[in-house]
């Protein structure tokens, strides 16, 4: 698959190191996607690299995507400013899979960037929010100044039909909201075992959000996860993605953690 | 209207509590209100009081000179504060605060103390209890030491 020309026709700086961009092909194409893909992102002469969608699929807006600046490529992604081009392939993967979900309740944890593939499903719950049962959102970032979508997570806190915990591991002056991890404020979460929870951020995070969930009574079949690795092809041709006999390219990047949490538990591939 | 045994038995810390010991430890336990931001207790201050948050938020921390308070965890309704009151030297290890108007029962550590010196049955349930939550805290501090958030892959 070849790359398809985008301009960036927004950009958000999220946080010192975070930046939204928002992308429209040149050739005026509109990509189809689900809550949870990803696309690869060319970065003219410098690389590609794997990045989640972060925009609500049903808005019809500018696709978009959120980039933490960890590397030379996401460096150079973050870098462009509004007319700048890069190339785009995708999208890839599978998604949430909220259609499946649909009528029940949803937990949704998002730690740091993680925040980033699950703002494509809040949004989209938003959107059709009467298809779902209560909504909780668990976010965990390292400091305050780490939360990114700052002013859409005010807004999500404002609505009545949200439950929204912000929770951070070290507050800074003024900081009034909760300190602590992720897991510490799930036992406060509405969390029926029947509910549907969509796990997001790093995989030690990951790991301990399912195991409280699964403290919480959620079955293991019942959480998701969404993996984050070193992407190449993204067509489950190179075996760089490659966990056990999986390939988080084609079979992910989202997995139930009972599918995952054998592969995890595998110390040297 | 709820009697302090009602709310010990829906608190999450009291949970399965024998009702015997439930009514010894009622006779150590007052309702309390304490208003949105006020000081509950003092790093180094005599631990002689622990309390069963009803509801609202405190924060626990440290006060750096100049720089107020530095929170290092937060409590809410369902979770205890103190421990302190249980091990000597019987003196608090941080600040807490106030974040809300906060509802709570109290328990009067000496007279805790007394009760637990009296009946070991209890006391080592409650010893248990305490432990548990120590143990859940030791784990949430060594959760935050991994930096869960903050290691992204490389691109
Ligand atoms: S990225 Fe090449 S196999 Fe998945």
């Amino acid at each position: 698959m070849t790359p398809v020309s985008h301009r960036v026709v927004g950009r958000r700086v999220e946080t010192a190191d975070v930046v939204t961009l928002q992308l429209e092909a040149t050739d005026g194409s509109r990509l189809r996607y689900a809550a949870g893909q990803f696309n690869m992102l060319y970065a003219y002469a410098v690389g590609e690299v794997a990045i989640s969608i972060s925009a609500n699929p049903l808005g019809g807006g500018p696709i978009a995507h959120t980039v933490r600046n960890v590397g030379s490529v996401s460096r150079a992604l973050c870098g462009l400013q509004i007319g700048d081009t890069l190339g785009l392939r995708g999208p890839f993967g599978s998604d949430w899979g909220l259609d499946s979900a649909a009528g029940g309740d949803l937990v949704i944890v998002a730690g740091g960037i993680g925040l980033a593939p699950l703002r494509s499903v809040i949004t989209q719950v938003i959107a059709e929010r009467d298809r779902f049962g209560t909504v909780e959102i668990v976010i965990g970032t390292r400091t305050p100044e780490e939360l990114a979508f700052k002013a859409e997570v005010e807004s999500w806190r404002a609505r009545s039909d949200l439950s929204v915990h912000v929770t951070v591991d070290r507050a800074t002056p003024g900081w009034r909201g909760t300190v602590g991890v992720v897991t510490t404020v799930l036992p406060r979460v509405h969390c029926d075992p029947a509910a549907i929870a969509l796990v997001c951020g790093p995989e030690v995070m990951m790991r301990f959000t399912a195991l409280a969930l699964m403290e919480r009574g959620m079955p293991a079949s019942r959480i998701r996860v969404s993996m984050e690795r070193n992407m190449q092809c993204a067509i489950a041709q190179c075996g760089h993605c490659q966990l056990g006999s999986v390939f988080v390219c084609a079979d992910g990047p989202v997995f139930t953690w009972e599918r995952l949490e054998p592969l995890l538990a595998v110390r040297q591939l | 209207m709820n009697t302090i045994a009602d709310e010990l038995t829906s608190h999450r810390f009291f949970a399965g509590l024998d009702a015997a010991h439930l009514e010894v430890l009622t006779g150590c336990a007052r309702n309390v209100v304490i208003a949105k931001g006020a000081s509950i207790i003092r790093e180094g201050a005599h631990a002689d009081a622990f309390w069963a948050v009803r509801s609202g938020r405190i924060a626990l921390g440290v006060t750096a000179p100049g720089r107020g308070m530095l929170t290092i965890d937060t409590l809410h309704a369902d979770d205890v504060l103190g421990w302190a009151w249980l091990f000597p030297p019987y003196r608090w290890h941080f600040d807490a605060d106030a974040l809300d108007e906060v509802h709570a029962v109290t328990f009067d550590a000496v007279c805790l103390r007394g009760k637990c010196a009296a009946d070991p049955a209890l006391g080592f349930d409650l010893a248990q209890r305490v432990a548990a939550i120590l143990g859940d805290r030791l784990n949430a501090a060594r959760m935050r030491l991994l930096d869960l958030y903050g290691s992204p892959q490389p691109g």
